[in-house]
């Protein structure tokens, strides 16, 4: 740099230099909404043409995946159900586990023990899932698979899956959005002011009873956003549930073998073609709407949240 | 404590004991115990399964069964590329919207729009970006699996990492500093050059690290854009042409490995160098947000 250069640019006319800035400032911005939109247009455009060649209804209220045999059957329902009940299922068991370690965080813990377990949540958020997913596939599915040989012994209906089913991907989808919620949670708990703790403190209820009846109520709002954007993750993550829910089209029923939205998509793209790749392309325009609603749910409590602080 | 009169901060009733208020105690530490746990369990069950099958060949090398040779080497220069080639261009345009949004725009619709943008680009799967990368890099641009694909995908899935932490950084520079330099004479353009992005820097390379991070934890959306082949270039110029080859990252490798391939040894080594990385990075962003009080956002 020159170190005597004055502060008004040399040569070119500053208000030129000054447009061209805006200008390419506002297009970097704009590349947002360019994106949002192609990927909305893509999606639409590649996952309605099977709704044609295969028709609506054998698409979703079939439950038949059989894309190569010779006479095909591309029922999806399955698969929709595996989603909303497996991320139902996650959500259920990772919030109540999330929401306590936040309130350890936040309510109950000295900054020692703090001081351990914040960075091991911090961890937990940043190791890939291609990791949560080895160790589903090294330590779950075992596990699982002996407690199913128990449960089933002797059933001559039940399809032995290797433990490699839809409750190991709830448990690892429980584990993967644990830090989402945990994060939320503590950060809307900690913004609770310290005079509503006190009031009720002095009211004579007991630590316990003041986080459970004062804390967490005044906190709803901010931890129903930890919990809509648990669901957003639990419906979108892929590669680890792909590990370790086995690969079959079933019932969402816990020792099933199942096909999630995402994993359907994962395992059978890159071989499909003609009709049974359309179809994999409605099943991603499904999780694209599915996700654009959980979008839609995070700005509504986003912007109430703004009004409720105004 | 129990036993003392004059008990601060706990409750009135310190001489009647709730036992529903054990059970919660105790409830809450299991939950928090669980973190630690789990990520313990997750770090040594990965270092004493993995830790033996990192060595320099390891590093160095590409798997090949003539040779007789079992490396990760081409995986490692692939997910560099990767890295380099989205940042290179992901940053500016990640920071340039942000300073668009923080200085230039006037509250509006223009400035909801984007931010709704943003905002939904952030809370898009990764598999969908996948998908829209493989049809519209890969195919209608024809791009095909390349790294150049799969670069530019991860390009969109990152931009919101970047933008909302350089917005971040650029609302904790003083209005005065603003206000100073205009009111020397300076132009908008020279101001945020000289005076607002050197002092939003270290909020916006949280922010890029962030993003490194987040690249390399990447597979799903990398699958179907950037391909999975691990072979090094023979030739220089090979390096030249790499980025319209297809490349499989680490990630890829890893899930590769334990899938289709059925290779644990390779997957648990890249698993041990991928925990590597990120510790490294999250080190590296504590110490940052640290040392210049910045206020990250995942």
């Amino acid at each position: 740099m020159n170190e005597y250069a004055s502060i008004h640019s040399k040569g070119v006319s500053k208000s030129v230099v000054e447009l061209i800035a805006k200008i390419i400032f506002l297009i970097c911005a704009i590349i947002a909404i360019f994106a949002v939109c192609s990927i909305t247009v893509y999606m639409f455009m590649k996952g309605t043409p099977a709704l044609k060649s295969v028709g609506v209804t054998d698409l979703f209220f079939k439950t038949e995946w059989k894309p190569t045999a010779s006479e095909p059957s591309y029922g999806i329902l399955y698969i929709i159900l595996s989603s909303i009940i497996g991320t139902a299922a996650a959500v259920a068991i990772g919030v109540p586990i999330g929401l306590l370690t936040a309130v350890f965080l936040t309510e109950v813990s000295n900054k020692k023990l703090a001081a351990i377990v914040q960075p091991a949540v911090e961890l937990l958020a940043a190791i890939p899932s291609v990791i949560y997913g080895l160790l589903g596939l090294m330590l779950l599915n075992p596990f699982l698979y002996k407690l199913e040989k128990l449960i089933f012994k002797g059933s001559a209906t039940h399809q032995f899956t290797g433990g490699a089913n839809l409750l190991a991907a709830v448990i690892v989808l429980a584990i993967m959005i644990l830090p989402t919620v945990i994060n939320i949670s503590a950060s809307s708990i900690r913004a609770v002011p310290d005079y509503l703790r006190s009031a009720s403190l002095a009211l004579g209820a007991t630590k316990i009873q003041t986080i459970f009846k004062v804390t967490i109520p005044a906190a709803k709002s901010g931890i129903m956003t930890g919990v809509v954007l648990g669901i957003g993750r639990a419906l979108g993550e892929a590669m680890a549930i792909n590990m370790v829910a086995g690969g079959a089209v079933n019932f969402p029923l816990p020792f099933n073998s199942v096909r999630f939205l995402t994993t359907q998509i994962v395992s059978e793209m890159g071989y499909a073609g003609g009709v049974h790749r359309q179809v994999l392309f409605t099943v991603g325009l499904v999780l694209y709407i599915f996700i654009m609603i959980v979008n839609l749910i995070l700005l509504k409590m986003k912007k109430k949240g703004e009004k409720d602080l105004a | 404590m129990h036993n003392t009169d004059t008990n601060i901060g706990t409750s009135l009733q310190k001489s009647k004991r709730h036992p529903g208020d054990v059970a919660w105690n105790t409830l809450i530490y299991i939950c928090a115990a669980f973190s630690v746990a789990l990520l313990a369990t997750i770090i040594l069950y990965v270092c004493a399964k993995g830790i033996r099958a990192v060595n320099w060949s390891f590093l160095t090398s590409v798997t090949s069964v003539l040779r007789g040779t079992v490396g990760i080497a081409g995986n490692i220069v692939n997910t560099l590329y990767i890295i380099v080639i989205t940042m290179v261009i992901a940053t500016p345009i990640g920071v340039g919207a942000a300073v668009y949004l923080n200085e230039y725009a006037k509250p509006g619709k223009l400035v909801t729009v984007i931010e709704f943008a943003t905002e939904t680009l952030a809370g898009i799967p990764s598999i969908i970006f996948g998908l829209f990368g493989s049809l519209f890099f890969g195919v209608t641009l024809n791009m095909g699996y390349s790294l150049l694909t799969g670069s530019f995908t991860l390009i969109l899935m990152v931009l919101p990492l970047i933008t909302r932490n350089t917005q971040e950084a650029l609302k904790t520079v003083p209005d005065s500093y603003r206000n100073g330099a205009i009111g020397l004479g300076t132009g908008k353009w020279y101001m945020i050059r000289t005076i607002l992005l050197p002092s939003a820097m270290p909020g916006i390379i949280t922010g890029a690290i962030l993003a490194i991070g987040r690249i390399v934890g990447e597979s799903a959306a990398l699958l179907f854009t950037a391909g999975s082949a691990k072979l090094l270039p023979k030739a220089l110029d090979g390096y030249l042409k790499k980025p319209m080859q297809s490349g499989g990252t680490l990630t890829i490798q890893l899930y590769l490995s334990a899938t289709s391939e059925g290779d644990f040894t390779t997957a648990f080594g890249i698993a041990v160098v991928l925990l590597v990385i990120v510790l490294i990075i999250n080190l590296a962003t504590k110490r940052l947000a640290a040392k210049f009080d910045v206020h990250r956002i995942d």
